[in-house]
């Protein structure tokens, strides 16, 4: 077949830009074959070779005792001793998404399980943090349904238990929705595989699910804004299957423990070309492929089109050549496809060979390590003016307002959509505060929780981007988890605006800060930027996806306030309202600073909280919309009624950072409020659980009312 | 005593239900779809749930034709003990060990949630540590649970005392609010809720446990 001639409509066509183009031409010193061009881009688009974030994410905290491998690797690795560890990370799928909403979801989920278990780890929690546009925007019902579906869909048929998430709607991702899905797994601590091969003339073997042409050029895609022509991008849109990829892990499991993997990559974005150029790079070798040999889905396919499928559910793996009828047979087991399509070399290259014809010869390193680095130029975000004219609402008003909006009222027909109990390890459910669940086969736990506010990350990118740390430390401190270690999402508009490029910076700076303060490293991640419209950006978005442990002596704290418990607040209330849940939801206002974070009265509090634990029956943390929506949202899991003592706006609504509702008995709560005189930390009594109503000062309603409201309202939303 | 538990590609239960059996004090084996024998002395044949065969062509259908179900259904002809849950349920319709089918939910989506079921009988191995018309919460974690018989065999189920479960508040449009459904000898049971996943104080909810509980002393006295 002829191969296109290299055009500048044609480089265009491929994100690449004319200086890039230079450096390409630089680098091999000869115009590059269609094939060539296409692996460049797929190399060096925004979403494989984070050019714009790179300098800035080397800053972030990724070490600590607790780290056996951080970020660069398809996943983190985190001792939870006894020789056990676990492995996450969390990864956005926006753009396919908003144009395929279930298939776009379904492969972000089957993408991120990949990642875990390609590192030898069984996936055995799952969230997902999603951002849709407003309510009455014409594509956010559908895309509702179809993301929720298609998340449930591979999740629930690979059989791992979703345990947590977010869900929000905002204007500024009409254009634009996010899907970022999160996964953890666990493994041995000396068992975790890695994606350098090693040794020169070793079989490289193509593994799973035959190759198509769908996803052909989804990373470059990704690594774009949308415009009206958005329909025509749904053919890059990959298909997943759920069924193909649970007999890849079980095969790939198995596989691992005969010993025969030396390394192994998943096929993600830019599918082969990125899997196979990453395994040579880390291990300081060239690869040569015989692309006759990829198992094909359609007849006739190109070394262009195989070289940048994005078919999902495959994965490439170094083999030790002794071991090859061993690990054919547990392929053959699982019916999947086992296929040796090249081999490791010693010369630095990347050979690839279609039916004798050479398509490609490039110097394999300068793909990915030469890969351009940008340092953009970005204008820090100014000062946000503080809140002026602080509005007052009647208590229940603002109650009702928050519970019955998209934003806030239960997300139960959405998480009703997951399995969040396969596995049968699940001690918390999604719907209130962290998802808990048993380390099979021992009495340790682990909790998982994802956490941004965005609002606050645009008003004062530096404080939001510490807040949505805190707020994670904070999720897995109330269930009595120790803090382990974060993933980091980050969503962001076009880095090539100043504006923008400097919300990433703020951000990042805050999330440093955050996570070196309150010891819990950043140990993967994943950057998602372009997330614009027609030049109109989302709100900046990172998603911190945190795990924390609780040891195997030690109790969660998973209990339910019971009729005559005490309702306490630990941490200082001022009633900062700028940027607050009460402000956007009732009175459509989106002004005033975000509230700061005092990451030392996180750390002392969230200590306190776990040290004492013994005293606390029910413990959540106090976030959007403050005092009145937890102790709603504690009084409603347990199905008591809570009086709090406070009418006032700024105290009920108000979203100062580092504070927590606690219930627990009389004595107990007595027995604290003098272990917190000794420890220095502020703790309030504020209320008490009771009777059917909520109360706020002399303001009431029946629980059963306001639980219908915040029940019911999802469902009337979008259903 | 003994269990085997069946997997299939696609099962996504089957430690689960081991793990209930384990822990009921059966030893437990795992058998392969393909094989074409159980272990032999195996008292209790464990269906899981998950997606076998990722439920294409029909939730359970393919399953019903491994190599393996040959064998199950020879097990339950000469009185052996079965027991499907979820899709293992979905199964059991699908080789006849069990009449009537799973269609998809009424409400056309997956629910995850624990429901309340009513205990209907107390005349089976796995009942028996209920009392009758009591209720206990169960999760459910299905698409395709809305249970479907024609009127004839509901008389029957009725009439011989073989619906082993109803739902008190039916999330999935299944007729006569059935949960699961018991064989003519009584040995065999087939039910949507999972029991497995509310079976230790872990899960928040042990309500599941005594499905397994008197399963060892039964079975060496049946």
């Amino acid at each position: 077949m002829q191969e296109p001639a290299i055009t500048p409509e044609l480089i265009d066509a491929h994100g690449i830009k004319p200086d890039e183009y230079d450096r390409i031409l630089e680098i091999i010193g000869r115009e590059p074959t269609f094939t060539e061009l296409g692996i460049f881009s797929a190399m060096w688009n925004e979403h494989c070779s984070y050019k714009s974030s790179k300098i800035h994410l080397r800053k972030l905290p990724t070490t600590g005792p607790q780290v056996i491998c951080g970020p660069g690797e398809n996943a983190g690795v985190v001792d939870i001793g006894d020789g056990q560890a676990v492995v996450f990370k969390m990864e956005s799928h926006n753009h396919p998404s908003y144009i395929e909403p279930y298939q776009g979801a379904a492969t972000g989920v089957g993408g991120i399980l990949r990642d875990v278990f390609t590192m030898g780890a069984r996936p055995i929690a799952a969230m997902n943090a999603l951002s849709f546009g407003e309510k009455d925007h014409k594509k956010t019902r559908q895309l509702v349904h179809g993301v929720v579906e298609g998340v449930g869909g591979y999740g629930n048929c690979f059989g791992v238990p979703t345990v947590g998430g977010e869900v929000r709607f905002h204007n500024a991702y009409n254009g634009n929705c996010l899907v970022n899905a999160f996964a953890a797994g666990l493994a041995d601590a000396d068992k975790i595989f890695y994606s350098a091969a090693s040794g020169v003339g070793r079989p490289v073997v193509y593994l799973g699910a035959k190759t198509g042409r769908d996803g052909v050029g989804g990373a470059t895609m990704a690594s774009a804004e949308f415009d009206d022509t958005i329909e025509e991008k749904r053919p890059t849109v990959q298909v997943g299957d759920p069924f193909t990829e649970k007999r890849l892990m079980e095969a790939c499991l198995e596989l691992m423990q005969t010993g025969a993997v030396i390394s192994i990559q998943d096929m993600g974005a830019a599918g082969l070309t990125c899997s196979a150029v990453e395994m040579g790079d880390k291990g300081n070798l060239g690869v040569r492929l015989d692309l006759e040999k990829v198992p094909c889905r359609e007849n006739g396919m190109t070394a262009y089109e195989m070289m940048l499928s994005e078919s999902q559910e495959r994965m490439l793996m170094v083999l030790d050549p002794s071991k090859e009828a061993e690990a054919k047979a547990v392929f053959d087991k699982w019916d999947l496809d086992f296929a040796i399509v090249g081999e490791t070399i010693a010369e630095d290259r990347f050979l690839i060979v279609h039916n004798g014809e050479v398509k490609a010869d490039l110097p394999l390193k300068a793909l990915s390590g030469t890969a351009p680095e940008y340092d953009r130029p970005w204008v820090p975000t100014p000062a946000a003016a503080p809140l002026e004219d602080a509005p007052s609402i009647n208590a229940i008003e603002g109650l009702k307002t928050l519970i019955s909006s998209p934003n806030y009222s239960s997300r139960e027909w959405v998480y009703e959509q997951y399995d969040s109990q396969v596995m049968a390890d699940t001690m918390r459910q999604p719907g209130f505060g962290s998802g808990v669940i048993r380390v099979h086969g021992t009495d340790k736990k682990l909790a998982f929780t994802s956490d941004v506010t965005p609002r606050y990350v645009r008003a004062n990118p530096v404080e939001g981007g510490k807040q949505a740390v805190a707020e994670a430390f904070r999720n897995l401190c109330a269930v009595g988890a120790k803090p382990l270690a974060t993933t980091d999402n980050l969503n962001f508009g076009n880095p090539e605006k100043p504006e923008i490029m400097g919300q990433f910076v703020g951000a990042l700076d805050g999330i440093g800060q955050a996570c070196l303060a309150l010891d819990m490293p950043i140990v993967s991640g994943n950057v998602s930027l372009y997330n614009e419209t027609d030049g109109q950006g989302i709100l900046p978005t990172p998603t911190i996806g945190a795990v924390g442990l609780i040891a195997a002596d030690e109790e969660p704290i998973l209990g339910y306030a019971r009729d005559g418990h005490v309702a306490l607040v630990l941490g200082e209330t001022a009633g900062h309202l700028g940027q607050s849940a009460i402000l956007c939801e009732a009175f459509g206002r989106e002004d005033g600073d975000a509230p700061a974070v005092d990451l030392a009265a996180e750390r002392a509090n969230g200590e306190f909280i776990r040290a004492n634990r013994d005293l606390i029956r029910s413990c959540t943390d106090l976030s959007d919309g403050g005092l009145a929506m937890a102790a709603f949202e504690m009084a409603e899991a347990a199905g008591v009624g809570v009086s709090i003592d406070a009418d006032d706006t700024p105290t009920l609504f108000g979203e100062d950072q580092g504070r927590y509702l606690i219930a627990c008995n009389f004595d107990a709560a007595e027995e604290l409020m003098a272990r917190a005189a000794q420890a220095g930390v502020t703790l309030t009594h504020v209320g008490k659980f009771a009777g059917t109503d909520i109360s706020f000062g002399k303001e009431s309603a029946s629980l059963d009312e306001l639980r219908d409201l915040y029940r019911g309202s999802f469902a009337k939303h979008f259903a | 005593m003994k269990a085997a538990v069946v997997v299939f590609p696609g099962s996504n239960c089957d430690r689960d239900l081991a793990v209930a059996f384990r822990n009921a004090g059966l030893d437990v084996e795992m058998v392969w779809h393909k094989d074409t024998a159980l272990p032999a002395g195996v008292d209790i044949v464990g269906i899981p749930g998950g997606f076998s065969f990722g439920d294409y062509l029909r939730c359970g259908a393919i399953a019903a034709n491994s190599p393996i179900c040959n064998e199950v259904k020879a097990h339950a002809d000469r009185g052996g003990f079965v027991f499907g849950v979820c899709n293992g349920f979905q199964v059991l319709t699908e080789t006849g060990l069990l009449p009537g089918a799973l269609l998809r939910n009424a409400g056309l989506k997956y629910i995850c949630r624990t429901v309340p079921l009513q205990v209907e009988t107390t005349d089976s191995v796995f009942t028996q540590a209920y009392e009758k018309g009591e209720q206990i919460n169960i999760p459910i974690a299905h698409h395709d649970g809305n249970y479907i018989a024609d009127d004839e065999t509901l008389a029957m189920l009725k009439g011989e005392d073989r619906v082993a479960f109803t739902y008190r508040e039916n999330p999935n449009g299944s007729v006569a609010d059935i949960a699961g459904i018991l064989s003519a000898n009584r040995r065999v049971l087939g039910m949507m809720p999972h029991p497995e996943r509310a079976a230790e104080s872990e899960h928040g909810n042990a309500d599941g446990q005594r499905v397994f509980a008197q399963l060892t002393e039964t079975l060496a006295s049946a």
